[in-house]
């Protein structure tokens, strides 16, 4: 009796649920599609034929992308780690660093990604110092690097810190030092909290390496950008949208996946 | 006296303004156990973690084996290199395996081969009981297997002495008795300990000498017979009035 009520409940919210998606998508479609200028906006930003001309081009650029992403991303995670470290040590020997790390942080944080790719990729070209980079993908890469190593930094500081103190106590009491116990107990602990929300600066840092179009590499949003002013077409910025969305929604996922799992490991008996 | 292992000189420690340790002194021999008694915050927990130098001390010293180890020259990793702790709450490392557990401080501080480091951690796995569970994750493990592998993991170091932290505090009742046990046999195999415990049962079977702690301070102390037969001081006797009264005596 009540197994069956509860099924024809169950039945009448998907049934309900489905009615309602139904009509919103279908307002929304019918309110789009009806615009004045929806046939304009069909052909210049989902035009099948631009699509097949732009795309292996816009591939080929998002290849670059995600060859930026992987570099900088290692180098942000090795960056990253290193600060958080200087920033949690309390040796009085190492306070110049303390307080550099702590400027470092704030400065990268609070000034917009954009901006830094800017100073970083005009300003030390202008500078024409011998033995730096001239390369734009090289500076563009170093500062987004600089601005994602703040944050991935405050993340692993935030991972090293909810390691319970107890744990600093019992790797002491064994006759670790300190960097012994920072590096076998404290930080493993840390970084495998601090995974899910280091995959979401990941996505952000991924998206963000369109930015460095600005100085001109022929990445994925550069050319369709030069696409679409040369065809006035937009179709090629769609499809870039589309690339983008292919390697971050996964990871998105993934995200989730990992949060989800280490929400039921924190509910099971984890001893400290 | 050339066999104390361990030696408390007249040792205070303050928080702030608020007394934790008001000089105290003792003496655990080798072989011996001293058992440390009193309420919650009496210090006992402060007393083992100064002598393991995982606090600082205001005052007094602290020797092991003769030789001073609170003043500001001594290596505090050399010493607890040479020290076995046993926490409250374990304080198992929660990423890796009983067997990592054990060898980590063997491989690492003290330059043991990995190979003899695993040898001797599965004798002592097999000796506690916990034959077969070498690759578990402590969270696989009851309180009882978790507490019975931390003092596993301190022993594996080959300490001097151990300083037993009230070990069964944080475990359910029916396994505080395989802890005590256990401990018990340890003494009979001549480890020097330290014991700080709620435990008076315990305290009463395995030390060689009872101390009271009130208020930072070690208000009487004697041979177990003595503590709990016949009590002069009267917090002392108040106390054990209190645990008696409760059911814990």
């Amino acid at each position: 009796m009540r197994a069956a009520a509860r099924r024809r409940r169950a039945q009448r919210r998907t049934a309900v649920a489905a009615v309602s998606t139904l009509v919103v998508l279908g307002a929304l479609a019918a309110w789009i599609l009806t615009a004045p200028g929806w046939p304009d906006v069909r052909d210049t930003f989902f035009s099948v034929h631009d699509f097949r001309a732009s795309f292996p081009d816009v591939l080929r650029g998002f290849w670059l992308d995600v060859k930026l992403f992987v570099i900088v991303e290692a180098i942000v995670l090795v960056i990253g780690l290193s600060i958080a470290l200087v920033r949690t040590t309390r040796t009085p020997a190492l306070f110049p660093f303390r307080a550099i790390a702590v400027v470092f942080c704030d400065v990268m944080r609070g000034v917009p990604t954009i901006l830094l790719v800017y100073l970083v990729g005009f300003g030390v070209l202008a500078l024409s110092l011998k033995g730096l980079p001239t390369d734009p993908l090289v500076l563009g890469g170093a500062a987004l690097a600089l601005s994602y190593s703040a944050y991935v930094a405050e993340v692993y500081r935030s991972g090293i810190d909810s390691v319970h103190p107890t744990q600093m106590a019992g790797a002491l009491a064994l006759g670790l030092t300190r960097v012994q116990a920072m590096r076998h107990v404290i930080v493993p602990q840390a970084v495998r909290r601090v995974i899910p929300p280091l995959l979401n600066d990941f996505i952000a840092l991924q998206k963000d390496v369109a930015l460095i179009s600005i100085l001109g590499p022929a990445e994925a949003f550069r050319i369709a950008q030069i696409d679409a002013a040369s065809n006035f077409v937009y179709t090629p910025l769609v499809s870039v949208a589309l690339l983008y969305l292919c390697v971050t929604i996964p990871l998105a996922r993934l995200v989730d996946h990992l949060q989800a799992r280490s929400r039921r490991s924190r509910g099971g008996a984890v001893a400290l | 006296m050339s066999d104390v292992v361990l030696e408390v000189r007249g040792v205070t420690k303050a928080y702030g303004e608020r007394p934790v340790l008001r000089g105290i002194d003792l003496a655990v021999r080798e072989h011996g156990a001293i058992a440390l008694i009193g309420a919650s915050g009496s210090g006992k927990s402060t007393l083992l973690r100064c002598i393991d130098l995982l606090e600082d001390i205001d005052d007094g010293d602290v020797l092991l084996d003769g030789a001073v180890i609170t003043d500001p020259s001594v290596d505090p990793i050399e010493v607890r290199r040479r020290l076995g702790m046993v926490f409250q709450a374990f304080n198992l490392f929660p990423h890796m395996t009983v067997l990592q557990n054990l060898v980590l401080a063997p491989v690492r501080a003290q330059g043991v081969g990995r190979l003899e480091a695993e040898e001797r951690a599965r004798e002592l796995l097999t000796r506690f009981g916990l034959a077969g569970r070498e690759h578990d994750f402590p969270d696989r493990l009851s309180g009882g297997q978790q507490q019975r592998v931390a003092i596993a993991r301190a022993l594996a170091t080959r300490p001097r002495a151990l300083l037993l932290d009230e070990i069964t505090s944080a475990l359910d009742p029916e396994l505080v008795g395989e802890i005590l046990q256990l401990v018990a046999d340890l003494k009979g195999e001549g480890m020097t300990m330290l014991i700080a415990t709620h435990e008076m049962g315990f305290a009463r079977e395995v030390a060689d000498e009872v101390c009271f702690l009130h208020d930072g301070a070690i208000v009487e102390r004697g041979d177990p017979e003595h503590m709990f037969g016949s009590p002069e001081h009267p917090e002392t006797q108040r106390f054990l009035r209190r645990l008696l009264d409760a059911g814990r005596l």
